[in-house]
């Protein structure tokens, strides 16, 4: 299937950069917590904690959700997904948490995020922060924090690669026709 | 990783290596959820899963009856007696009422080795095996994985000893099965009345010493001893039977220091294991309790995926 | 008008005969064989291309009847047997109330003979109720028509009285068939002990548990200079203490069922419960140990133990489930695929081992073999048809078989007994 690159390395840096920025002018790092959601969203978590700290000086509270278990595909889907862990070592109630995700899409995975924080505790708020936004939604759900927005047909797929996950150089590209 | 195929848990015979490295891996996910304030996912939200035990239990029963609930299936207990499955009604026919219910999973334990086949072959429903006669109890020997791999951080190479009445325990044919499986070596050990005829085809080594084995074990699985067993002639006295085979902190100062005891529960006291060795530090009793929720839920949230594809 | 089975090729225990042969019956006896005789209005079979055995006998069957007819009756059991190509079976005592008096054995002669498909002779038991106390009235029983007395289903396991029962049946004359199998040492086997039932955690039945009264049975017959025959042999050990003991000129003789020279102790690996059967299936060895008694005579005959049970008996799980599975209509076909195909025996010794030696053993003079003056008890077969066992297919009340799913060859085509055809092919 052809593919057309619309991100590198230096775009996706450069996107992370601005979003640690925006995180900082919406409030500061006070309370502030950053959660990925797997796999990733933990990357993406991890590159605005560290732009943050190059920008504050300070270490922001970070951590990973699983949300295999609060999909709404789950009886749908066969055999069942794998499970791994979430590692949320911090108490999440009156936090400031920012969620991350790579590509932002129907809404349906932040839903089910939406619902297994709830679980750990009551944040003071929960913003969302994505690196690709590429529409379609099927939930009222809008991200606070954009890297990129990429119209799509909804037949498309966007696939975003980055090095700590998948091994190979930063880049983010959409296969298949419009 | 591996994917699951099973519809059924009705064995560790009949599992790859991949399947119980995957199942102990999910139940590392499913231990954290236990530790929440919150314990509770939705994992298994609108599913019915229905506990059916011909024999009395209290601890797999509750253990199996708290993962489904943590992972937001509906649960019904079912304690059936066996004799309503003699004259007239036969152990499908109970089956098949409970299943026409909509159930979607039955955690079933019977007095008779392969009674959870029958129920496989014959329901649509996924059944789990909480223990048959003899022969298995699948999910109390993937929490005795679980629990070694927890303190040692590997199976393979482990030296493990399991220890009592061989004969008539399903749980240490099925720790048998996972540990050879996961690379482990086994020796088993008890007094030669209960040890089977042929046991080392299935890859064990046989000891009648205590001392040896625990001078040579990294693990010691020590099994409960029905008290039956006296009058059943296998044994002179428990008296006897706690002098050469219990384990009492004498005999486990002999062996490493790294060396953990469990048992599946309930213990003799005095008879398997002294009361100090029992609740020593070495003894991971509890921590296998607490796994056994874990790995319960793992198992539920694999076996009711969709096979059909 | 008799019944005339044209083009007959005739196997007896002693020979094949290698030219076709008509066979006249009349009055319920073989009166001419010949190369060609006329029709004369006579009913007529064509065994052209089968061959035609002298009627099969079968010593070791349960009925049921009296008192579990929801398994078995005499009459669906008449019927299996004639389907399986059997013209005499012999039932064993321990039903409902016990065939230990004369009443119970006119009883199931009068039914049968109602029946009227195949002879049907009561076996007696040996001790009163079969409870191992007090020995039978033999000498009513032999004059109410057993062959032959057995406590089946168990052991004699009192020795003394054994020894006792040995010695007045020989007055009689009577024949003595013994259940080798001492329960303290079976202690609620549900299988044969050894790595399958280890491996599947089921109780098991050990090999000493049978073999211990085959050499104490031997001991008494040499002791007494009486005979004795030994049921359903399943052990390789077994086999070698008949096979020493007849060397020595002891009056024992031997059976053993399809299903032990058949199926091993791992095909209960699928909890199947048509594979419990007492002497449950045994190892691999002992399978081609019977195997090779039964073609060097140690073992003289082949019997069913045909034992029926109903589906609801037998779907309760292995430990609950009763032993036993039904074999009339199978045997033939299991002797023929198991042991003359691959040339274990020919199908004269099946003749030998199916006919002529259990009649023989419990004094059939008239049958056992196709001849002038004999009954006129036949079977006709094709050795070489193929047909698949289903559960559809039996007669019997029950369809506790294991060989359901399995393709056998050789088939019986006709069942002739008394001169009279009581199994036809339908089509």
């Amino acid at each position: 299937m052809p593919s057309v690159q619309i991100m590198d390395q230096d775009a996706i840096r450069r996107a992370v950069l601005r979003m640690a920025h925006e995180i900082l002018e919406k409030g500061g790092v006070k309370d502030l917590a950053l959660i990925g959601i797997r796999t990733r969203g933990v990357v993406l978590a991890e590159r605005l904690r560290t732009a943050i700290k190059g920008i504050e000086g300070k270490d922001v509270p970070g951590g990973t959700l699983d949300i295999t278990l609060y999909r709404d595909d789950l009886t749908l889907v066969g055999p069942k997904p794998v499970v791994r862990e979430t590692l949320i070592d911090f108490d999440i109630t009156d936090k400031r948490i920012v969620l991350a995700d790579d590509v932002f899409f129907t809404g349906r995975t932040i839903r089910a995020a939406l619902d297994a924080l709830v679980d750990f505790g009551r944040p003071a708020l929960i913003q969302l922060a994505v690196l690709i936004d590429r529409g379609h939604r099927e939930l009222p759900i809008r991200a606070d924090f954009v890297g990129k927005n990429i119209p799509t047909a909804k037949s498309q797929n966007v696939r975003v690669f980055l090095g700590e996950s998948d091994g190979q150089s930063d880049h983010v590209d959409v296969q298949g026709a419009v | 990783m591996t994917q699951w195929k099973h519809q059924h848990l009705l064995g560790l015979q009949d599992l790859t290596a991949e399947d119980i490295e995957l199942v102990l891996d999910t139940a590392q996910s499913f231990k954290e959820v236990s530790s929440r304030d919150i314990k509770k996912v939705p994992a298994l939200r609108g599913k019915t899963v229905v506990m059916l035990f011909f024999e009395p239990s209290t601890r797999t029963r509750v253990s199996f009856e708290l993962a489904a609930k943590r992972l937001s299936a509906d649960t019904l207990n079912i304690a059936a007696s066996v004799s309503s499955t003699t004259k007239g009604e036969t152990l499908l026919d109970t089956a098949r009422n409970i299943e026409a219910m909509n159930v979607d999973l039955m955690v079933v334990r019977h007095g008779t080795s392969g009674a959870p086949f029958i129920l496989a072959q014959g329901l649509k429903c996924s059944v789990v095996n909480a223990g048959d006669g003899c022969r298995e109890h699948p999910t109390q020997a993937l929490l005795d994985l679980f629990t070694l791999k927890e303190k040692f951080g590997r199976i393979k190479g482990l030296r493990v000893g399991i220890v009592g009445d061989i004969l008539h325990s399903r749980v240490a044919r099925s720790n048998i099965w996972g540990l050879t499986k996961l690379g482990a070596k086994v020796t088993v050990c008890g007094p030669a009345t209960l040890m089977p005829r042929g046991i080392e085809a299935m890859g064990v080594e046989v000891c009648y010493d205590i001392r040896k084995l625990i001078k040579n074990s990294d693990a010691l699985i020590t099994l409960r001893l029905q008290k039956e067993r006296q009058q059943d002639k296998f044994l002179p006295s428990l008296r006897e039977y706690g002098r050469l085979f219990g384990i009492n902190r004498e005999k486990l100062a002999e062996g490493s220091d790294e060396l953990i005891v469990m048992h599946p529960g309930p213990t003799n006291r005095g008879v398997e294991l002294s009361a100090e060795v029992a609740d020593g530090k070495q003894s991971v009793i509890l921590d296998q309790v607490t796994n056994g929720v874990a790995v319960r839920m793992a198992v539920l949230y694999l076996v009711l995926g969709k096979h059909d594809m | 008008m008799g019944l005339l089975i044209k083009n007959a090729m005739i196997v007896n225990a002693d020979k094949i005969w290698d030219t076709r042969q008509d066979i006249l019956c009349e009055a319920g006896k073989i009166v001419k064989i010949a190369a060609s005789i006329a029709p004369d209005g006579h009913q007529i079979i064509d065994a052209k291309g089968k061959k035609v055995l002298p009627g099969l006998i079968d010593i070791h069957v349960h009925l049921r009847q009296p008192g579990c007819e929801d398994k078995e009756t005499i009459e669906t059991g008449s019927k299996a047997a004639a389907k399986g190509g059997f013209t005499t079976i012999m039932c064993m005592p321990n039903t409902t109330p016990v065939i230990d008096n004369a009443m119970v054995v006119e009883f199931i002669r009068r039914e049968a003979q109602r029946v009227g498909l195949v002879n049907v002779y009561p076996i007696g038991a040996i001790t009163k109720a079969q409870n191992d106390q007090e020995l039978t009235d033999m000498a009513e029983l032999k004059s109410a028509g057993c062959l032959a007395l057995s406590d089946d289903g168990k052991a004699v396991l009192n020795s003394r009285l054994f020894r006792l029962a040995m010695e007045y049946a020989k007055m009689l004359d009577l024949l003595l068939i013994e259940h080798c199998q001492d329960p303290c040492l079976s202690a609620g086997g549900v299988m044969n002990e050894g790595e399958v039932s280890t491996l599947l955690g089921l109780k098991g039945d050990p090999a000493i548990a049978e073999t211990v009264i085959v050499a104490r049975d031997i001991e008494i017959a040499l002791y007494l200079n009486a005979r004795v025959h030994l049921a359903h042999m399943s052990l390789k050990r077994s086999v070698d203490l008949i096979r020493a003991a007849k060397a020595q000129g002891i009056q024992v003789t031997a059976e053993a069922c399809p299903h032990h020279f058949t199926l091993t102790d791992a095909d209960v690996k699928s909890f199947d419960t048509s594979m419990k059967v007492n002497p449950p299936l045994r190892a691999k060895e002992d399978v081609e140990a019977i195997q090779q008694g039964i073609a060097d005579g140690t073992i003289d005959c082949i019997v069913t133990d045909h034992a029926p049970h109903t589906k609801e008996d037998k779907e309760v799980g292995f430990d609950a489930a009763p032993f036993g599975l039904t074999g009339l209509e199978t045997s033939l076909g299991l002797t023929i695929t198991q042991l003359v195909k691959p040339g274990v025996i020919t199908l004269s010794q099946m003749a030998e081992r199916m006919s002529a030696a259990p009649a023989r053993i419990v004094g059939l003079g008239g049958k056992g073999r196709i001849q002038e003056g004999k009954d006129a008890d036949l079977t006709i077969i094709d050795p070489d048809k193929k047909w698949t066992v289903t559960k559809e297919g039996f007669v019997s009340k029950s369809v506790n078989s294991p060989f359901i799913g399995r393709t056998l060859s050789g088939r019986v085509e006709y069942t002739v007994c008394g001169g009279k055809i009581v199994y036809a092919p339908v089509a």
